[in-house]
């Protein structure tokens, strides 16, 4: 167990590294200069323009060789500075993230957690009525094919632009001011709806076809043939099938989590919701180095987190992991 | 006592019923072991699950199945609960996979057990008592069946159908997927099981006529959804009556005979489609002997005491 899970945190670890060179790589291989950005917005004259740009490289440590600029990022790291935004300047990126996590946590927690739920409920009584199922299979397939962004710029249009039920766009009122009292919290609760439902739809159909095509399946087996050969109530047979169809679920959870969280960006573009999706597009669209690194390694870590604890659960609830590694270690 | 009377089980398809029983009378008494051979498709495991649980696209189509003087409601998935395990019992084809691999041996038998209305407590000292009469440990109990091999598995599954002491035991090709020494075990332990008094009677249903003339008592010979014949094993082994039950013997390797020098004669031909059976005997086709009366079907009659066949010319052969 503890080897397993010792070459489990080497492998994440690995991960880490790789992920984390890449993130800084991207946004530097990007065409394009931040700092000139930057200065344009200041609007000086050319030859005080030439002066602040040398000054701000020097700043942001931009002039040093590219080596150096990545082992300066990896000691940032590892002391828990992630820099400071070049287009907010200047915010440390931490107070930035901290200021979107919330809002993209409560988009993208409960719409994974409930449409898992509600998906593998859905998709256990669609395996055994015909009606349900009927109705259950093309309507998951129809949505677990729709992009998420798709989806949000349709519920957007009809619920937000047609009807008016929802609004369009933002976390929350912007005439409001950002405090504890029931209207602001209404507020953030009405604008919360349509990207969460976004987000929750796409997502259902897919678990929903999942658990339905595993029960099926279990249902099918030899073991629940030879139960019922042996009179065992449908009772018993079907625990025991449902208990067997979660194994694939729970992984397709640690998988679906990476994906899960790209559709949150995309989902956020397009609510203009202010989560860590907002705020890496207008760091990429102002070439921010330090936002794009920021939010990125907030996401690597998330999922790779994520897929951690689903390994350490899956030794829990399935026996044949954990008899594979005691097999390992003999 | 089992008696099966005109017992017609058929399949739906798409292209029709395949009538994969079509008619089948015999009996088997208490204490006896039959052997139920014949080869691929020709009825018998459908016999076998007729007598304890139709699947899903099994047809009832007509017939009686009467086990100690009660008939049996095997047309009925849910009458047919309360005789299952404790009146007939089966231990499955797919005795390595017959088990939940999620669940602790001995804890998914305790469920199963509460299941059925018992109390897995007051079970377990028999349940451990009978797999130590196969050679398991109580040890396996605490087990999942990932941990345990392939004949450890069968011998379990065997021990679990029989725990309630049914009256009828079905053992679909028990011994098919082991190898020869877990084959004489399973099939040791298939006697030991009647001898004890476990089980009163026994269906073996194979297509390995070696084992059958190791454990059973008599052999039954099934041709094409009917019985072609039922005899004593040493009647069946020595003097086979009928033209299939004699080619099937034919075709299996002697030793001490190089078959280099000598080829196994196989049968020729292959068993008519079930979809449509042929009129008449349903051996016609490929048997050496038919005559014009076989275009007549043949009854399954009994030409000595315990041996039936359904062969126009059986009496000749029998004599001869």
């Amino acid at each position: 167990m503890l080897r397993y899970l010792a070459r489990k945190l080497f492998i994440y670890l690995l991960t880490f590294i790789v992920a984390v060179t890449i993130d800084w790589a991207i946004p530097r291989f990007m065409p394009g200069n931040p700092v000139d950005a930057l200065v344009s917005r200041i609007a000086l004259m050319p030859d005080a323009n030439a002066a602040l740009t040398s000054y701000f490289m020097a700043a942001f440590n931009l002039d040093q060789p590219l080596w150096q600029q990545y082992l300066n990022f990896w000691w940032a790291l590892l002391n828990g500075d992630l820099g400071r935004s070049i287009m907010l300047f200047p915010t440390p990126v931490t107070t930035l993230i901290g200021r979107a996590l919330p809002y993209t946590l409560g988009l993208l927690l409960p719409s994974i957690l409930l449409s898992w739920y509600v998906g593998n409920v859905v998709g256990a009584l669609a395996a055994r009525r015909k009606l349900l199922d009927n109705t259950v299979l093309p309507l998951g397939y129809l949505l677990t094919a729709t992009p998420y962004m798709w989806l949000g710029i349709l519920l957007a249009w009809v619920l937000g632009s047609s009807l008016g039920w929802f609004p369009l766009a933002f976390g929350y009122d912007q005439s409001l001011k950002a405090e504890w009292t029931w209207k602001f919290i209404s507020s953030l609760l009405y604008h919360w709806i349509l990207p969460f439902a976004s987000l929750f739809l796409v997502a259902l159909g897919g678990w929903a076809i999942g658990m339905r095509n595993m029960i099926i399946y279990e249902l099918e087996s030899d073991y629940a043939n030879y139960l019922m050969a042996l009179g065992a109530p449908q009772r018993l047979v079907r625990k025991y099938a449902f208990r067997n169809a979660m194994l694939p679920q729970i992984t397709g959870l640690a998988l679906q989590l990476g994906a899960v969280v790209g559709g949150a960006l995309v989902t956020e573009i397009v609510f203009s919701y202010p989560g860590l999706g907002w705020l890496v597009l207008s760091g990429i669209q102002n070439q921010d180095y330090f936002v794009i690194q920021g939010v990125f390694l907030f996401i690597i870590v998330g999922v790779l987190l994520a897929n951690l604890i689903v390994d350490v659960v899956y030794v829990i609830v399935d026996p044949r992991t954990r008899v594979g590694l005691q097999g390992d270690a003999a | 006592m089992l008696a099966v009377s005109d017992l017609k089980i058929h399949y739906r398809t798409l292209a029709g019923a395949v009538k994969a029983l079509d008619g089948v009378s015999f009996s088997v008494a208490d204490g006896e072991i039959m052997g139920l051979a014949g080869e691929s498709g020709c009825g018998k495991s459908t016999l076998g699950k007729a007598l304890i649980r139709l699947e899903e696209r099994m047809q009832y189509v007509g017939g009686q199945v009467t086990l100690d003087d009660k008939v049996l409601p095997i047309a009925d998935d849910r009458a047919m609960n309360p005789y299952r395990f404790r009146e007939v019992s089966i231990v499955p084809q797919y005795a390595m996979s017959a088990l939940n691999p999620t669940r602790r041996i001995g804890r998914m038998i305790d469920e199963l057990l509460e299941a059925r209305g018992l109390k897995g407590a007051t079970l377990r000292p028999e349940l451990e008592r009978r797999l130590a009469i196969l050679g398991l440990t109580p040890d396996v109990l605490g087990m999942y069946p990932i941990e345990l091999s392939g004949g450890m598995k069968q011998r379990v599954v065997m021990v679990l159908s029989t725990l309630l002491d049914p009256s009828l035991l079905i053992a679909d090709e028990v011994t098919s997927a082991l190898d020869v020494a877990s084959q004489k075990k399973v099939a040791g332990a298939l006697v030991e099981f009647r001898d004890r008094g476990y089980v009163k009677s026994m269906i073996v249903v194979t297509h390995d006529l070696a084992i059958l003339a190791q454990v059973a008592d008599s052999i039954m010979i099934m041709y094409a959804g009917k019985l072609a014949e039922k005899a004593p094993t040493r009647t069946i082994v020595e003097a086979p009556a009928h033209p299939y039950t004699r080619l099937l013997l034919g075709s299996l390797p002697e030793v001490g005979i190089r078959f280099e020098e000598k080829r196994l004669p196989g049968i020729k031909g292959r068993p008519p489609s079930l979809l449509s059976p042929p009129t008449g005997c349903r051996f016609r086709d490929r048997c050496p002997l038919a005559f014009d009366k076989c275009a007549e079907e043949p009854p399954f009659i009994e030409i000595a005491p315990g041996h039936q066949v359904a062969c126009w010319k059986a009496d000749a052969h029998a004599e001869g």
